[in-house]
């Protein structure tokens, strides 16, 4: 039961922070308000008793995107007056917003069909993963279900995900690994000369 | 009152995905594209940690004398997908910074008026 | 940036202890939570950490830019290198059972060096992430 509530209140912070994110401007407070809701959700998936996934969440989320985005934000200031805040937008929120509450609607439709949380009997739960759980530690000597998993049972996946996270420093290193170039910023009139 | 607290985390999921799309096609600062993407990806990730919850489960880690325990391939999905979700997001900064060296601007509309587009 | 006594003591203390901790992730990941990934991310902010504390330049000597490129290949050729040793001693493609006398000793190896590699990876591209980023902003 008290599972049930920690849960509950944990999803509502984390929905009031993301309003939060959304209605802010000022882009330094919105960067820290994502460090926060990386956190919240690492608590959350101790409670879902994912203690793998929380660690990774709590250092990856809270600790090093909120670094990067912090650094993009020292690196794309405006020099003048307000240097973090959010240019206010040009356009009505009607037509997002509208796009937004169909899709939100069907997809609550959707959820009547699902199993309820935590369900054990539900089809997630009796396929492999029972599988898993009996056998991992007799096939490979892991009592950690989630190591034995990835690297074993499922080892040709996280190669090709360690691939991509390769993939993925290879191309910040073309983009900005080296020294900046001399100041080419694209002016206004060089722009209506182009056009004439 | 169950039906409530058995598709409670789903609804979440879905309004804090809803929230992440709106971010991402309202509002025309990059960065904050970047970070409303975030929130829908961590929503997914809470999709897939939800159906692997088992009630009065452990953590999938074995030890004499627990019987019932959650799901541990979601739990290996998404470990994987939030460090490469890290390496992607880090990606799309990098673009940002690249596109604020070219045109000095980071927004949206700044940037289709110096381009000439839409 | 002018240095910060408080924040200098505090980083010299915490930063082993963020270390070791990324090496027990890494290597006791198999009986409890943990693993190359997480193992990889917080070897990786141990030394953001001291970079954010002592500077930019400090940080690289410690782990000069070509030696990071070539660990983040390092990581990833010996993942893929476990899968080709056991393609040569006659199991299939990161099939682990090939590389021990027994069964669960060769999967316990395999999971092992599979683990390491993943590890190496993900701390090498993280920081050269980090690297980019926090040396773009220096004229």
């Amino acid at each position: 039961m008290i599972d049930i509530i920690i849960n509950i209140t944990l999803l509502a912070f984390l929905a009031i922070t993301s309003v939060a994110i959304v209605r802010m401007t000022n882009l330094f407070a919105i960067v820290m308000l994502f460090g926060i809701f990386s956190l919240l959700s690492a608590g959350l998936f101790v409670v879902m008793d994912a203690p793998d996934v929380a660690f990774t969440e709590a250092a990856v989320g809270a600790g090093i995107s909120t670094v990067l985005m912090l650094a993009t934000l020292a690196l794309t200031r405006n020099r003048q007056k307000n240097p973090y805040k959010e240019a206010p937008h040009a356009h009505r929120p009607w037509l997002p917003l509208f796009v937004v509450g169909i899709t939100g609607a069907v997809l609550v439709y959707g959820t009547w069909d699902i199993p309820r949380f935590g369900d054990p009997n539900s089809p997630a739960q009796t396929h492999v993963a029972r599988y898993y759980l009996e056998n991992a530690l007799p096939e490979t000597g892991v009592p950690n279900v989630v190591t034995a998993v990835l690297a074993s049972y499922r080892g040709f996946d996280t190669l090709g995900e360690v691939a991509v996270v390769f993939t993925a420093g290879v191309a910040v290193l073309l983009l900005i690994g080296g020294r900046r170039p001399k100041q080419t910023l694209k002016q206004k009139d060089e722009g209506e000369q182009d056009e004439t | 009152m169950d039906f409530f607290i058995g598709q409670y985390n789903y609804w979440v999921v879905i309004f804090l995905m809803m929230v992440g799309l709106y971010t991402v096609i309202s509002r025309g600062n990059l960065i904050k594209k970047i970070i409303g993407l975030s929130i829908f990806q961590v929503s997914v990730f809470f999709l897939y940690i939800s159906m692997g919850t088992v009630e009065g489960g452990a953590a999938p880690i074995i030890t004499e004398g627990v019987k019932l325990y959650s799901n541990p391939l979601p739990h290996v999905l998404i470990l994987t997908a939030i460090v490469v979700g890290v390496a992607t997001t880090a990606l799309a900064l990098a673009l940002v910074i690249r596109i604020k060296e070219s045109y000095g601007t980071i927004e949206e509309d700044e940037i289709h008026k110096l381009d000439h587009s839409l | 940036m002018k240095p910060n006594l408080i924040l200098h003591v505090v980083a010299k203390f915490l930063i082993p202890l963020i270390i070791i901790f990324a090496l027990y992730v890494q290597f006791h990941g198999d009986f409890g939570p943990g693993g190359g990934f997480q193992a990889g991310v917080i070897f990786s902010a141990a030394l953001i950490l001291y970079a954010l504390v002592f500077g930019l330049d400090a940080a690289e000597k410690i782990i000069p830019s070509h030696i990071l490129r070539i660990l983040a290949s390092l990581g990833l050729v010996i993942y893929a290198g476990v899968g080709v040793v056991t393609l040569l001693l006659g199991g299939n493609y990161l099939d682990y059972t090939v590389l021990g006398s027994t069964q669960i000793a060769g999967q316990h190896l395999g999971i092992l060096l599979v683990e390491l590699g993943v590890g190496i990876t993900v701390a090498a591209v993280m920081l050269i992430i980090f690297f980019s980023f926090a040396g773009r902003g220096r004229v």
